[in-house]
């Protein structure tokens, strides 16, 4: 919805005074255009959202051109009245007579500066919102026991609030096709649509590609791909989002779960460096949906289908769920964290400088890459990250496919081009002068350490959330947190530091990385960290550059860019 | 405190009075018609409106009415039902039919027999039945799953058949 701060900071934009319901409110007289950007005069939708007053409507969004084709948002209007010369007609008092117009307005639409006066909850307007819903509700298939958008339906709630009670319609319902794949990710239920043409017009302005169109007239329209062209692209998902009713449906929620029973959690995409601002729909330790959260900063209301689908992981098979520790004989056996940690951190304490090698994932939490740079710090160690790329795009997605690998720069646990460490670190557990191996999220082997030589390491620890082909080998295995079960910030590519929730507490046996770190950072530095990742990102803010201004609470939810400083920034 | 004892009668003393007054209650009930059912060998008919176990039903078709909406799941105060949906993959042998549930289960040592789930269902698929005694060897076996509590429902008479009564589209 429209940031209030925002129109604040905006000063040369002229203020114009209105009455909504008979409450005074100053808006500006123009507002930005959803997709142009360009000044335009405010409408009443938008001074209304401005207010707070709540006005139903189908057909508008606010990142979307108007269109103006439910009506729904049907309102009334107040103009100073004139007189047959032009001339306003005043009260005793001076002030302007105020005539209520005969007729009524669309308020997504409508931009009469000269309006005054806006009445939304006149006996008129409820008479307008009944009488569409009715219309609506015609040719409705009401198969909300089936349907995946009920209980976020736009149309249940409108009905629930402002429809009537019984329907008075006994002829036959039109017939239209149901359960159309018109995308490999997508099903369309033309029966249900109520025609908004808000995913036509996303298609069109936002993705650009004009995939989607009106077919048909009257009673017999429907939404449908143009024949011969498909509606695959990497963002098509979003229009499942915008769909107000349960027309286009996901097909990767299809029927999994009622979304009443979701809880929802704010969180940071972990798909790549963009960090768009999602929101986690979970129940009971499982993720069913992620839907993109509304930030102007980073990703508007948008995000990429690569990461809406990309949280199966969390909840795959080959989750790591318990310690494992490496027998006498060379097995692994499930352990216990106390034991684990205790052998990992005796020999930590005893180990020369120089001798070990952290290996770290910018898939990590902001906090856990700083405690990483302390435990480097005391051992003297070598460090080194992995570069995982990708295609990208020119609209969300980015090329680096790692949601923190800015973090792994500002803490300097990787030189500018990650992973050119890793032949030397590769040799010089070869020639024996490395004799401690930690890895955090990445595959050793697969990251370029040559297989034979792990078996000569004093201590090999694998921290990580799946089983990868060098898990076997590893001393002891350390099941971590995914981003969904342990709080956090991630540090996007523009240098955004941003926070991200807990959906449910980790699967099985697994802890957060940053609680395992703090443990063997406490006993190894003889000094206390703290075991939160509040605590953890308040003790960065006191000591890294750029972070001046930050506290965990000021993060809130949509994060704060970091003050650029010759330290931080390339 | 003293409390004062009421010294007693001599017809109270003797205890006969009493014996034969008792006595009087038994013959005259001895006589009378009796109340008692030998269970389990003589059952009780219920009333109308009965709240037994709850079962789901079949349409005259033979067709699951439940869809997986998840109403009663959450309704239901005690949280014995769970129901799993069926997920994306495609069935088609169910026909215009959409959805129906992958697994459905009852928790009888949670059930409080309120019948919420049948007020709130809307697909009139499940029904609070007859059956009211319910004996297992282990806890386990209370949980009823879909095949049991289908077998158990058996077929109620349909006079909508609002799935099967969808015609196909004029348009395409």
């Amino acid at each position: 919805m429209i940031n209030k701060d925002q129109l604040q900071n905006k000063e040369e934009i002229p203020m114009i005074d209105i009455k909504i319901d008979g409450k005074a409110i100053s808006i500006p007289k123009t507002r930005p255009h959803s997709v142009t950007g360009k000044q335009e005069p405010t409408t009443i939708i938008q001074a209304c959202s401005i207010a707070g007053v709540d006005i139903p409507h189908f057909c508008y969004h606010p990142r979307l051109p108007v269109s103006g084709n439910c009506r729904m948002c049907l309102i009334e209007y107040g103009i100073p009245a004139i007189d047959r010369d032009r001339k306003p007609i005043l009260n005793p008092d001076g002030t302007p007579v105020i005539r209520k117009m005969p007729r009524p307005a669309i308020a997504c639409f409508f931009n009469d500066t000269a309006t005054t006066e806006i009445y939304t909850n006149t006996e008129a307007v409820k008479q307008y919102r009944q009488a569409v819903l009715e219309f609506l509700l015609i040719n409705h298939p009401l198969d909300c026991p089936i349907c995946d958008q009920a209980g976020d339906c736009k149309l249940q709630e409108y009905v629930h609030q402002y429809g009537q009670e019984t329907s008075r319609f006994v002829e036959d319902k039109v017939i239209k096709p149901k359960k159309r794949a018109i995308s490999s990710k997508i099903i369309l239920d033309n029966e249900r649509c109520v025609l908004c043409t808000r995913c036509v017009r996303f298609t069109r302005e936002i993705i650009g590609i004009p995939a989607l169109g009106i077919l048909n007239r009257g009673g017999l329209n429907q939404i449908s791909n143009y024949p011969g062209s498909d509606f695959e692209h990497n963002y098509t998902l979003n229009a499942v989002d915008l769909c107000p009713v349960g027309a286009l449906t996901s097909r990767d929620f299809r029927f999994r779960m009622r979304s009443w029973f979701l809880s929802e959690t704010k969180s940071i995409c972990p798909g790549c460096a963009t960090g768009c601002n999602i929101i986690i729909h979970s129940r009971d330790k499982q993720i069913y949906r992620l839907k993109p959260r509304e930030n102007d900063n980073v990703n508007s209301v948008w995000m990429c289908d690569y990461g809406r689908l990309n949280y199966k992981w969390v909840n795959a098979q080959n989750r790591l769920t318990h310690v494992f520790a490496e027998n006498t004989d060379g097995t692994q056996v499930e352990s216990d964290w106390l034991s684990t940690l205790k052998k990992i951190i005796s020999v930590l304490e005893k180990t020369p400088p120089k001798t070990t090698a952290i290996l770290v994932s910018s898939r990590l939490s902001t906090e856990e890459i700083y405690l990483i740079s302390k435990l480097a710090k005391r051992l003297d160690a070598f460090t080194d990250s992995i570069s995982h790329l990708g295609e990208g795009d020119s609209f969300l997605l980015n090329k680096d496919l790692t949601p923190n690998s800015k973090a792994i720069q500002i803490f300097k646990l990787a030189s500018k081009t990650p992973g050119d460490r890793i032949a030397e670190i590769s040799k010089n557990i070869d020639e024996g002068k490395i004799r401690n191996l930690l890895v955090f999220g990445e595959d050793p082997i697969k990251s370029g350490i040559a297989p034979g030589i792990l078996g000569r390491l004093d201590l090999f620890v694998i921290c990580d959330i799946l089983v990868n082909p060098s898990s076997k080998e590893a001393q002891y295995l350390l099941p971590g947190a995914s981003f969904a079960e342990k709080q956090g910030t991630f540090i996007n590519a523009q240098g955004r530091v941003q926070r991200f929730g807990k959906a449910f507490s980790p699967i099985g046996d697994a802890r957060p990385e940053y609680w395992i770190l703090a443990n063997i950072l406490t006993k190894i530095t003889q000094e206390s960290w703290p075991l939160t990742p509040e605590g953890i990102f308040n003790k960065i803010t006191a000591t890294t550059p750029g972070f001046e201004n930050m506290t965990w609470e000021l993060l809130g939810t949509v994060g704060m860019d970091i003050v650029s400083t010759a330290n931080t920034t390339e | 405190m003293i409390v004062k004892r009421k010294k007693m009668t001599l017809a109270e003393r003797l205890y006969l009075p009493t014996i034969i007054g008792g006595f009087s209650v038994s013959i005259r009930h001895f006589f009378r018609k009796k109340i008692t059912l030998r269970y389990p060998e003589e059952k009780w008919t219920l009333p109308q409106g009965y709240r037994g176990i709850p079962h789901l039903v079949k349409d005259q078709n033979g067709r699951v009415k439940c869809v997986a909406c998840q109403m009663c799941e959450f309704i239901c105060p005690p949280k014995a039902i769970k129901v799993i949906p069926p997920g994306p993959d495609e069935h088609p042998e169910r026909g215009e039919i959409e959805k129906e549930p992958a697994e459905f289960q009852i928790d009888m040592s949670r059930c409080i027999f309120c019948g919420y789930c049948q007020e709130i269902c809307p697909e009139e698929a499940i029904f609070l039945m007859n059956r009211y005694s319910m004996t297992t060897h282990s806890r386990k076996e209370m949980i009823l799953n879909k095949e049991k509590l289908l077998e158990l429902g058996g077929i109620r008479e349909d006079s909508v058949m609002k799935w099967e009564n969808k015609h196909k589209p004029r348009i395409f």
